[in-house]
């Protein structure tokens, strides 16, 4: 037989392609090529059915901006379709989409298994906040995989974490974590802000929701911040009781049952029905339209950012003011293979460094770079430095600080697109600074 | 809801109301290898409207216990039963692509149990592309992305769901992979290629019938839904544009209008 033979395949749009049009079709939109911003809070009914419709769930569309927005639609869409997800709610912010994934899976005297190496807002949200509604978390370190097994109690909900810790850099098992969820029954929550969909997607190794801050890599242009959530949509509500509110019959929709009615794009309907309607943390038409500018580019830029990234590392490793560098790409880095793995189109912008000298040197480093901002935020299209011992993660005593695998000397680097030579020479003037610091500091 | 028909479980969505045996019956079949959940965006109008819904899980699918059917022939008389099981004397059909072959045979066989049929992609016969099969057979998730690749028409390639922040492909697809790939899809494409009787059955149906088809649906093409259509007695036709097979969730407003009209018309309710 002929080697020729046609394989059939699947002519469905391709990453690049679904992060330039996913989710709009111009011809029902006054053949717009790009995407309308609907500045607007409310929708016309056409006549009193139609508004009973819309309220009863038996149609799709728009009612009120809080609940949905066509412009915010498109922005959901395109990510539910680069993560490979069944559907999105877009939020605010990163912060508001973590809160409403959670208030939408859990109840009061719920728990969760938490990853310790996050965010320090996200740190806050589970140790402080979520407490006072009942909610119990237990941290884990990412990498003590067996750690989350240990921690699972009767009345856990769900385990959430960072798929590469921030900013430490360590890599959460998430393939061998998935299992330990689906084994006892729950879904696993990755945080996959840092990686994109283009890094990595975390359906595909058995995550069942992910959240991002659309703020950091997604948007790029540090103009707007936004969140999203994302659902996987092979989670199995029905399939032991742990879950009532997503499975019996709900009350503010004449006892629907999110599960049985919506099956694989039940969390979000859930999210949105209730959580957003309930809580408003919704998303700014202008908003969602300034990240769709930024998704457009996504390929292009990861691409960059990690090319950026790989160099300087290398830069880094080789310096003489350099004490150590974390990043996965480093092949001493205790994940090096699993990133790989999990990150085969490179493995993301963050880079933690020790500064030889200190905090004294840190400090001094992030006063004298020129190009490199200082600013709390990631994932910009510039380059972004921070010392979180003294801002991100300032609100935490030493103990806490040893936990969330942070020291004094660390720097956090989110590399930016910018010519790499433009990065290393400013970097130089910082290290300069940072080995005399009594003398130009603070200038 | 869940019930049983031949001894075992079946589910089915009553559209977001309580079941009534005192309203008219309406049974959504859906299309190969998927859910009760296709029917979203039409059950619940017609739940909320004065009928009775049950958007059935086949044996073997979604909820519903059991073992797939192997046949149309099988699946028409499963269909039968169950009108039965839930204590009607008559129901109104509607079907979708699969759900067709089933509702057009159950009708021939039940003439006096079936009150009007709406056939959604429908065709007299639905032969399986041989690659597609088999990789369904396999157990192959590739078959699922083939069947949402052909299954959606060029527009809703980009999305653009009715419910916002749904997408299409992935949800459909999510769907068709939520029980073993061989055991629905597999079963049911070989169920699909094998059935012959559709033309015959169609010459035996007396009661309204209607054919939603879509310009650009490649599975049952807008030709083959009217060959169909044209040997049923009181058939009417009504054409999508821009839309592929999934019309249901494609073009779920404009489908529903249609069906709306046809069985408020055929088959009113006296509830409101
Ligand atoms: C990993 C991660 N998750 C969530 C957030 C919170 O997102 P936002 O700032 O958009 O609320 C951040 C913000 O820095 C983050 O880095």
């Amino acid at each position: 037989m002929s080697d020729k033979k046609k394989t059939v395949d699947p002519n469905t749009y391709k990453f690049d392609t679904l992060s330039l049009h996913a989710g709009y079709q111009p011809h029902k939109n006054a053949g717009s090529r790009q995407v309308p911003i609907y500045q607007t809070t409310s929708y016309l009914f056409d006549d009193v059915d139609h508004a009973a419709a819309l309220f009863n769930l038996e149609r799709g569309g728009h009612i009120y901006s809080r609940i949905s927005n066509p412009t915010v639609g498109v922005l959901e869409e395109r990510v539910a379709s680069l993560e490979g997800g069944t559907a999105a709610l877009a939020t605010s912010s990163g912060m508001s989409a973590i809160f409403l994934t959670v208030m939408t899976l859990c109840e009061a005297g719920d728990h969760l298994v938490v990853s310790s190496q996050l965010y320090g807002g996200t740190v806050n949200l589970f140790r402080l906040t979520l407490p006072k509604f009942g909610i119990k978390c237990t941290f884990v370190k990412p990498r003590d995989t067996q750690g989350f097994k240990k921690a699972i109690q009767k009345n856990t909900k769900g385990i959430f974490g960072e798929l590469v810790g921030n900013p430490g850099n360590e890599i959460m098992n998430m393939p061998e974590i998935a299992n330990i969820a689906h084994d006892a029954g729950i879904p696993l929550i990755i945080d996959a802000t840092y990686q994109t969909p283009y890094l990595c997607k975390p359906f595909e190794h058995g995550a069942d929701i992910v959240v991002h801050s659309l703020t950091k890599w997604m948007a790029g242009h540090g103009s707007s911040m936004a969140g999203i959530l994302v659902e996987g949509g092979k989670f199995d509500w029905m399939q032991n009781d742990k879950f009532p509110t997503m499975t019996k019959p709900y009350e503010g929709y004449h006892g629907l049952s999110f599960a049985e009615e919506f099956g694989p794009t039940a969390f979000t309907m859930k999210a949105r029905a209730e959580g957003m309607r309930d809580f408003g943390p919704c998303l700014s038409p202008q908003n969602a339209w300034n990240v769709l500018q930024g998704i457009e580019t996504l390929s292009v830029r990861m691409k960059k950012h990690c090319s950026n990234a790989e160099e300087m590392v290398k830069y880094l490793l080789a310096h003489e003011s350099v004490a150590w560098v974390s990043h996965p790409s480093v092949p001493d880095h205790p994940d090096h293979e699993l990133a790989k793995k999990l990150l085969p189109n490179g493995r993301g912008s963050m880079i933690a460094f020790g500064i030889k000298g200190g905090k004294d040197a840190g400090v001094a480093f992030i006063n004298n770079v020129k190009l490199a901002s200082h600013l709390a935020n990631v994932g910009d299209t510039r380059t972004l430095v921070i010392h979180p011992a003294s801002g991100t993660h300032s609100q935490m005593d030493e103990a806490t600080l040893k936990f969330a695998g942070l020291s004094h000397d660390m720097i956090r680097l989110s590399v930016g697109i910018e010519d790499i030579n433009d990065i290393k020479n400013d970097f130089e003037i910082g290290f300069r600074a940072a080995r005399k610091p009594r003398l130009v500091s603070n200038q | 809801m869940k019930f049983k028909v031949n001894g075992q479980e079946v589910y089915a969505s009553t559209g977001g109301r309580p079941f009534d045996k005192n309203k008219p019956l309406i049974i959504f079949v859906h299309g190969s290898g998927l859910t009760h959940m296709t029917w979203v965006l039409q059950t619940r109008y017609f739940a909320f409207h004065g009928y009775s819904v049950l958007a059935i899980d086949m044996p073997g699918h979604g909820l519903s216990s059991g073992k797939s059917l192997k046949s149309i022939e099988e699946m028409a008389d499963w269909l039968s039963s169950l009108i039965d099981s839930v204590g009607y004397k008559e129901a109104s059909l509607v079907g979708h692509s699969q759900g067709c072959l089933v509702t057009i045979e159950c009708t021939s066989r039940y003439p006096n149990k079936i009150k009007t049929l709406s056939l959604m992609g429908g065709a007299g016969a639905i032969p399986m592309n041989p690659d597609l099969l088999n990789l369904a057979e396999n157990n192959d998730p590739k078959a699922v992305d083939l069947m949402m690749d052909w299954a959606h028409g060029p527009a809703g390639h980009f999305g653009g769901h009715p419910v916002p922040g749904l997408y299409h492909i992935n949800t459909g697809g999510m769907l068709a992979k939520s029980r073993t790939i061989k055991d629905t899809l597999g079963v049911d494409f070989r169920a699909c290629d094998n059935y012959k009787n559709g033309f015959d059955a169609a010459k035996k149906i007396k009661i309204p019938t209607l054919s939603i088809l879509a310009t650009g649906d490649k599975m049952c093409p807008v030709k083959e839904g009217k060959k169909l259509a044209d040997l049923i007695e009181k058939s009417q036709v009504e054409i999508i544009d821009n839309c592929g097979h999934m019309m249901l969730l494609e073009e779920a407003d404009r489908v529903l209008k249609v069906l709306k009209k046809f069985i408020t018309t055929n088959y009113p309710s006296k509830f409101k």
